[in-house]
């Protein structure tokens, strides 16, 4: 079995599903010749020809607004945006086309079609490459919105995402592209969009993450377990809408407490709605207040001060502690 | 080194770009015009067109001369100090100095500038300190403090979103009716945005006074002009605007000076937007984080490397015995000592300060964000960086 960075996943999973559907095609920004500014896309060019992959002019809302068309048409686009920050320019056609055409034809025009766009920080990039914005679509009715967290799990649910009949928008943690590789499976791998994966079971503390947050949240959660004698269940989230609340319902009315991470500002983050929900359906479980672990509510700070603004583990480690100081 | 005005450059030639007026309820055939192109020099910086030569004192051109200079050493300097590790991304300006000044040096320091990414020569001349443009492209927050010797806006990294800001900002002029002008410069790439054409039409309609700069070099990243673009003369946008345009040789820094005081008087004097197309060439990387080996062609570097515009200026002066080889070598010699201050400088600057990334998101702080403060404030103490 390969083992493959997530930028190679990905691009494996772009050339499975090409491959296995031809409806299926590729649009962006520099995605065709040279391959894709993270070389995401690469060689798919050479493989599939022009037509299939198309390099695009400079135009986010239009990528969006055409990808929705040819999605109208019966195609399958997976349109890419260079970086997460460049959606803005696409607002007006994710949330007015992508998100409800399906629902003003009744369900005559699907929209089977995902948008991909790294996303946050940690790269030492100029400003507006580092953001994090998934919660804007996660407010947007009619999306879907998933983000990975290594090779292996971003192979199988972009897979899931371009069969998916609905739109999906497919944030990649840029921070983890090529930060280590894992095993990929051989065959063609999927996953279920709308499911949470506990990937370390715990009996004291859940801890929630996603994306690049995973490694700080795993490092905080060796750290607990080694250094302070506290048994973190962690959760990766994966799909952040759907959201499996039945997992987190689950894992939190075993434990009584949570931890919850992301990048993203506080408010009415992603963090904002898990808290929700178990404030819904966990509530005579909780031992503590459940903590947040987010980026703050400012422009995501310039790079040389980055390290400091992004949760890290030690901030994780810190804020587990005083969940379960409460007794 | 402090902008100052040039208005004395305009030259005499006929707009004959201006976009013919027609009655809105015309039925027969309409003639737009034709797209005019301006150019002084030649490659080898012979006098082509003399008519629109600008009229310009020797210690004008050797100052022309000498920002070309500094925008390629330091373009160099900025590059080498990126490879080291010293540096962040940025995206050099090799081969687009002309375009750079000549945009630049008709302005007047009262006038507002909205640049591009790739537009740090341009900034210096405009007065920004080749330490601060170092800090700000290291990732130092400090960089970004506007300086006050003339009327700047903070430079785009998003692709066209500054155009209709700083058509704004000519509206604002023209609503308290003072003389100032704004000039903004964007890529070829950036003419595909649709705020960039939403723009274009506010400051035509209100007859604000901008100059928009499209730096035609060639390129978006790896996307050629012919795919960004079916006409790739952008200078012929303007007449479906309704804003006067004209192409010019963006290698000529002769040519760019003669558009752009056009352009900018035009503006000034109460014509409205104007659209000049510099054509250039994006001689070096997209950004320092770009391979461009797996998109383009060597040949069509080489080619242009005939057209570099300090070599043709060089020759320009030399001709008329206001330069020669010693006097070439001896400037550049001060430069570069310009330039390794600056680093030092730098150097010495180059301080994070974590804690101020609270302070410039509001007026006040609102209560909620000092509470943010004081536990990020926290964190940097138990990692001992406060
Ligand atoms: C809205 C937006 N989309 C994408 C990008 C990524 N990007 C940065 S520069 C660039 C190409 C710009 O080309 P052009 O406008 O021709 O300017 P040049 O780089 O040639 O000076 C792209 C796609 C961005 N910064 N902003
Ligand atoms: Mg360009």
């Amino acid at each position: 079995m390969p083992q493959l960075t997530m930028v190679e996943a990905l691009n494996l999973a772009l050339g499975e599903s090409m491959a296995a559907d031809d409806r299926v095609c590729i649009m962006g920004e520099d995605v065709g010749v040279n391959g894709g500014v993270f070389r995401v896309t690469k060689g798919l060019l050479e493989r599939f020809g022009a037509d299939r992959v198309l390099d695009t002019p400079l135009a986010e809302d239009s990528i969006i607004g055409t990808a929705v068309g040819m999605a109208v048409y019966g195609l399958k686009p997976v349109a890419e945006i260079q970086f997460s920050g460049f959606t803005m320019q696409a607002f007006d056609q994710i949330e007015q086309n992508m998100a409800r055409l399906r629902n003003r034809s009744r369900s005559r025009y699907p929209i089977s079609m995902v948008m991909r766009a790294p996303y946050g920080g940690g790269i030492r990039a100029v400003e507006h490459h580092s953001e994090s914005r998934e919660a804007y679509w996660a407010h947007t009715p009619g999306l879907k919105v998933v983000i990975p967290s290594g090779p292996r799990n971003a192979r199988a649910l972009l897979a899931a995402s371009i069969a998916d009949p609905d739109p999906v928008v497919f944030y990649e943690p840029k921070a983890v592209y090529r930060a280590f590789r894992e095993e990929v499976s051989e065959s063609p791998e999927t996953m279920e969009i709308g499911k949470a994966q506990i990937v370390r079971p715990g009996g004291d503390v859940t801890l929630i993450g996603y994306g690049a947050m995973m490694r700080p949240v795993l490092e905080a959660a060796d750290d607990l377990v080694e250094e302070h004698g506290i048994d973190v269940e962690v959760i990766d989230l994966l799909s952040i809408k759907p959201m499996d609340t039945e997992t987190l319902v689950e894992s939190v009315s075993r434990t009584g407490r949570c931890v919850v991470v992301h990048e993203g500002p506080r408010m009415c983050g992603i963090a904002a709605e898990i808290i929700a929900r178990l404030n819904e359906h966990a509530f005579e479980y909780l031992l503590a207040p459940i903590r947040r672990v987010t980026g703050f509510d400012i422009h995501f700070p310039y790079f040389q001060v980055e390290k400091h603004y992004l949760p890290d583990s030690d901030s994780i480690v810190v804020a587990v502690k005083e969940t379960m100081q409460w007794t | 080194m402090s902008p100052r005005s040039a208005n004395s450059t305009a030259s005499a030639a006929p707009v004959e770009s201006r976009p013919v007026r027609v009655d809105s309820n015309a039925v027969e055939t309409i003639d737009l015009g034709r797209v005019e192109v301006i150019r002084v020099l030649d490659e080898k910086g012979r006098v082509v067109d003399a008519s629109v030569e600008p009229d310009l004192p020797d210690a004008e051109l050797l100052r022309i001369y000498r920002g070309m200079v500094r925008s390629r050493r330091f373009d160099q300097r900025m590059l080498a100090m990126q490879r080291q590790g010293e540096m962040g991304t940025f995206a050099p300006g090799l081969g687009q100095e002309a375009t750079q000044i000549g945009q630049v040096y008709p302005m007047r320091p009262s006038d507002w500038y909205s640049p591009s990414y790739r537009s740090i020569g341009a900034q210096v001349w405009r007065g920004w300190t080749m330490e601060q443009l170092l800090l700000l492209w290291a990732g130092y927050f400090e960089g970004f403090a506007i300086p006050e010797v003339a009327n700047e806006l903070p430079f785009s990294i998003v692709i066209g979103s500054h155009v209709p800001v700083a058509t704004g900002v000519a509206m604002g002029i023209k609503v308290r009716k003072d003389d100032a002008v704004v000039v903004t410069n964007f890529g070829d790439g950036a003419s595909s945005q649709g705020v960039v054409a939403e723009a274009f039409n506010f400051a035509a309609v209100y007859k604000a006074p901008i100059v928009f700069i499209v730096e035609s070099n060639g390129w978006a990243i790896s996307t050629p002009l012919e795919k960004q673009s079916g006409n790739t003369v952008l200078a012929a946008r303007g007449v479906g605007f309704g804003i006067p345009a004209v192409r010019v040789d963006g290698n000529d820094v002769l040519g760019m000076i003669a558009a752009c005081s056009r352009a900018i008087d035009h503006a000034r004097g109460g014509g409205g937007p104007y659209l000049v197309e510099a054509v250039t060439y994006r001689m070096s990387l997209h950004t320092t984080a770009d391979d461009p080996k797996v998109y383009r062609k060597d040949d069509e570097v080489k080619a242009w490397e005939g057209k570099c515009p300090i070599l043709r200026f060089e020759s320009y002066l030399k001709s008329r015995e206001l330069l020669d080889d010693d006097a070439i070598a001896q400037i550049n010699e001060e430069i570069e000592a310009e330039v390794i201050a600056a680093r030092d400088r730098f150097r010495e600057l180059a301080v994070a300060r974590p804690e101020e990334i609270f302070d410039f998101v509001y007026e006040q702080l609102p209560e909620e964000l000092r509470e943010q403060k004081a536990e990020y404030l926290e964190r940097l103490k138990r990692k001992g960086v406060q």
